[in-house]
């Protein structure tokens, strides 16, 4: 697994579920990104602390600490605080879509979302110049 | 001739006849008169002792008037009865000669005192005295003494007194006639004028002879009075003379007859009923007497009579009317009415009374029996009413039997003492009222009554049951709640469950279509478009499935903004591009500025056109796809999304809005979709104040016009 210290930016993918975490992993890489993973929240806040990615992709409904709490975290922290952070969710509802930007999250993304769909919204995120404050909306799929 | 037998007497000289004739002829009275004529006729002649004698009709005596030379006593009681005829006096005055009293009738003379006694026991001479006229039977005698035979100067003074008392005494006779004519007449005027009814006599012509004081005021008049009481009299005379006329010619009738005539002084008509009676007089001629009775008053009574008689007549008919009437009303009571009298006896009752307590002609004992009883309960009910006691009213009940069928009546009795003003006992009045009925009503009530009940404890339990009913169906309510709610969660929660793992298959298949895992065979490619196509289609479903079920959960409320609609309509042909440009469609948009902006759900709006349009480009190959809007009465907005598709049968245009329908699955398939979005279009517009409507015609294409408020109130 590679570090933040390279040239490409880093992605940390957060999901408990393998199959799209692996997925998403592989899809970046291929992309031309750096790829880190992370399956709960507790270890989404490590990850975050100790590789500074450039981004990171958060799955929200996750068993243990759950997405919402990891981000309050991660945005609660100086060190962490800065690094966008999208959510992911199968869940459509406009609920879950608030709370995530209660929690702190900079673009709400539903799923399924293709993988060059999400890499393209990671792109557009990484491209804005202040990357904290991108778009709330993600592209969603209809 | 007669004083041929006294020539040798001595013969008076004619100056002493004279003296005396003359003397005579101023003498009124009788009584003088006789007194000269005897006293000449004893100086003169030879005559000693005269007493003149005189008829009195009055009296039928033959009486001495005066006498010479003879007492006054003795004159004064001469008297003989004219009728007895034996007495020499009395037949010396049927004698047409003088007569010697004393001599030839010697026994007589001794018999009759007065006529032998008159001058003691010498004769005398009675001359008869025609006083009553010549040819007259005598009117009294004179009787003289003579010293001789007569002599002619005896004869004559016999013959002047004769004159001399004819001419007195007629004279006197008249006089006292008139007198007695005139107090008759008198009389008869005071009698006749006290009669209020006039009468009157008449001559044949009608002439008034005598009439009363109340005759003349009507038929006769005086010279002074008013025209009108003239007229008045003139017209009663007519009346009067063709009454009278009527009797004189049907003389001898007595029969009365009306006479109409005028009261002339107040000209009041008066009714007269006139007796008219024909009188004949030898001297007088023939005359009519009339009596007129006023019947004016008796008329008026007559008529008042009968009118009071019809009156009564009629009162008595109303009275027996008002009594039949009242007695028809008694009898249509249908509850018996007794009225009895202060012994107890039943005066009056009616016919329903009459069933209970009188037999029939030919009521056998049975009946007698019952009707005694009845009796008896009656007169036991009132009985208090009938003493002295102050009770005034009694109601209770009397058992009676039925006089025809024995059976038992419950009455109730109402009896009443009726008084008269001064409270003297009249009558006792009792209303029997059956009470069968009324029993047989309380009994039906009862039974109705507990039918009532019953039903009502059925209500009740009913209603009870209603009510465990209703908090099942509450419970069953808040539970279909709770279902409905945790079918949302489910749905929600099965929206997240398919997404999660259609996430990986749709990723898989992009990344090995995308060539990552290396070269694809056109058979793997094909499978994978396959996959891929299938799982988005799936993704669609998933999202339709929860858009309804949230509307059905009523979780998509109103974001109610304002926003112009020609934006809205570019937003989606924007969203929409690479598809109409695959399309190779021409469509157009057609917002007419005179839109204003809106006020509704844009986020609803806008999912709707992009619904409608997306169908239009699934179902149209060629031709064009338009998209016009356009304002009605200012408060509604329609959007039109035409195209020239394949468009829909009739018979399918209901079916196309319910779930899960396209028109043909087989057909449908080529053009993909889930078959909710006209489902889920229809349920929005609804939401929004409006609706969906569609026209389409098979080959022709279709149009779908969405209607909503311009201005939705939130």
């Amino acid at each position: 697994m590679m570090t933040g210290t390279g040239g490409n930016p880093l992605v940390l993918v957060v999901d408990d579920f393998l199959d799209a975490r692996e997925m998403y992993a592989q899809y970046f890489e291929f992309s031309g990104f750096r790829v880190a993973e992370a399956s709960n929240g507790v270890e989404a806040v490590e990850k975050a602390i100790e590789l500074s990615p450039n981004i990171i992709l958060m799955d929200l409904s996750m068993p243990g600490m759950d997405g919402w709490e990891a981000t309050r975290r991660l945005k609660a922290d100086p060190r962490t605080q800065s690094i966008p952070i999208i959510a992911l969710s199968g869940h459509a509802l406009t609920g879950f879509q608030q709370s995530a930007q209660q929690a702190g999250c900079d673009a709400f993304v539903t799923k399924p979302c293709l993988p060059d769909a999400l890499v393209a919204e990671v792109e557009r995120l990484l491209a804005s110049p202040n990357a904290r404050r991108s778009r709330r909306k993600g592209a969603s799929h209809a | 001739m007669r004083a041929a037998p006294f020539q040798a007497a001595r013969l008076a000289d004619a100056p002493a006849k004279l003296e005396l004739l003359e003397r005579l002829l101023g003498v009124r009275d009788v009584g003088d008169c006789i007194d000269h004529a005897l006293a000449w006729l004893v100086a003169r002649t030879h005559a000693t002792q005269a007493i003149c004698v005189l008829a009195d009709a009055d009296t039928n005596q033959l009486r001495g008037v005066a006498g010479h030379r003879v007492p006054a006593a003795q004159v004064e009681a001469l008297s003989v009865g004219l009728d007895d005829t034996t007495h020499p006096l009395i037949r010396a005055m049927e004698a047409a000669d003088p007569t010697l009293v004393g001599s030839a009738f010697g026994e007589h003379a001794e018999d009759s005192e007065t006529g032998a006694a008159l001058f003691g026991p010498s004769p005398y001479w009675a001359f008869p005295l025609s006083t009553l006229g010549a040819g007259e039977p005598a009117g009294g005698l004179l009787l003289v003494v003579l010293s001789g035979p007569p002599t002619a100067d005896v004869t004559w003074i016999a013959d002047v007194l004769s004159q001399k008392l004819h001419i007195l005494l007629t004279r006197d006779a008249l006089a006292d006639g008139q007198n007695k004519f005139r107090r008759e007449r008198s009389l008869l005027d005071a009698i006749i004028n006290a009669v209020a009814d006039p009468i009157l006599l008449t001559d044949t012509e009608g002439r008034l002879l005598i009439a009363n004081s109340r005759a003349e005021a009507l038929f006769s008049t005086t010279a002074g009075v008013s025209e009108g009481r003239h007229r008045a009299v003139e017209l009663n005379n007519m009346f009067l003379s063709a009454a009278l006329w009527r009797i004189a010619v049907g003389a001898g009738q007595v029969k009365p007859q009306e006479l109409l005539v005028v009261d002339p002084v107040d000209g009041s008509d008066l009714l007269f009923e006139l007796l008219g009676t024909v009188v004949h007089d030898q001297r007088e001629g023939t005359g009519i007497v009339s009596v007129l009775r006023n019947v004016t008053d008796l008329r008026r009574a007559t008529e008042e009579l009968s009118e009071n008689y019809r009156r009564m007549r009629l009162a008595e008919a109303e009275a027996r009317t008002e009594r039949d009437r009242l007695d028809v009303i008694i009898d249509s009571v249908a509850d018996p009415i007794i009225v009895s009298d202060d012994a107890g006896k039943v005066t009056l009752m009616n016919a329903p009374a009459e069933r209970l307590f009188t037999a029939a002609p030919n009521g056998d004992e049975v009946a007698l029996r019952r009707i005694q009883a009845n009796d008896a309960h009656f007169s036991s009910f009132i009985a208090g009413l009938l003493s002295e006691g102050t009770e005034i009213r009694r109601r209770g009940e009397v058992s009676l039997t039925d006089v025809v069928t024995g059976v038992s009546l419950p009455f109730e009795a109402v009896a009443g003492k009726v008084l008269s003003e001064v409270g003297e006992f009249v009558a006792v009045v009792t209303i029997l009222h059956d009470r069968s009925e009324a029993l047989e009503r309380a009994r039906l009530y009862e039974q109705v009554k507990h039918a009532s009940d019953e039903l009502e404890a059925r209500v009740v339990a009913a209603t009870a049951e209603l009510a465990r009913q209703n908090r099942l169906l509450r419970h069953q309510a808040v539970e279909l709640e709770q279902a409905s709610a945790l079918k949302s969660q489910f749905l929600a929660n099965m929206s997240h469950e398919f997404r999660t793992p259609l996430n990986a298959i749709l990723g898989y298949a992009s990344i090995l279509l995308q060539g990552i895992s290396g070269d694809l065979t056109p058979a793997q490619r094909k499978a994978l478009d396959r996959i891929s196509s299938n799982g988005r289609h799936l993704v669609g479903i998933i999202s339709e499935i929860l858009d309804l079920s949230r509307i059905e959960a009523g979780r998509m409320p109103l974001q109610v903004s304002t926003f112009a609609l020609k934006q809205l309509v570019e937003e989606v042909l924007a969203e929409m591009e690479p598809i109409i440009a695959r399309s190779k469609l021409a469509v157009s948009s057609h917002i007419p500025p005179d839109i204003g902006p809106i006020v509704s759900d844009r986020q609803k709006i806008k999912q709707i056109v992009l619904n409608l349009l997306s169908n239009a480009l699934k179902f149209t190959r060629q031709g064009s796809i338009t998209i016009r809007a356009a304002a009605i009465n200012g408060d509604r907005l329609t959007i039109a999304i035409a195209d020239t598709g394949i468009g829909i049968d009739p018979s399918d245009h209901a079916k196309i809005f319910e779930d899960f329908q396209q028109v043909d699955s087989s057909v449908a398939r080529p053009y993909g979709g889930t078959g909710l979005g006209l489902s889920i279009c229809r349920r929005l517009a609804t939401m929004l104040g409006g609706r969906l409507d569609m026209e389409s015609e098979v080959g022709r294409g279709s149009t779908f016009t969405l209607v909503v408020a311009s201005r939705l109130e939130k």
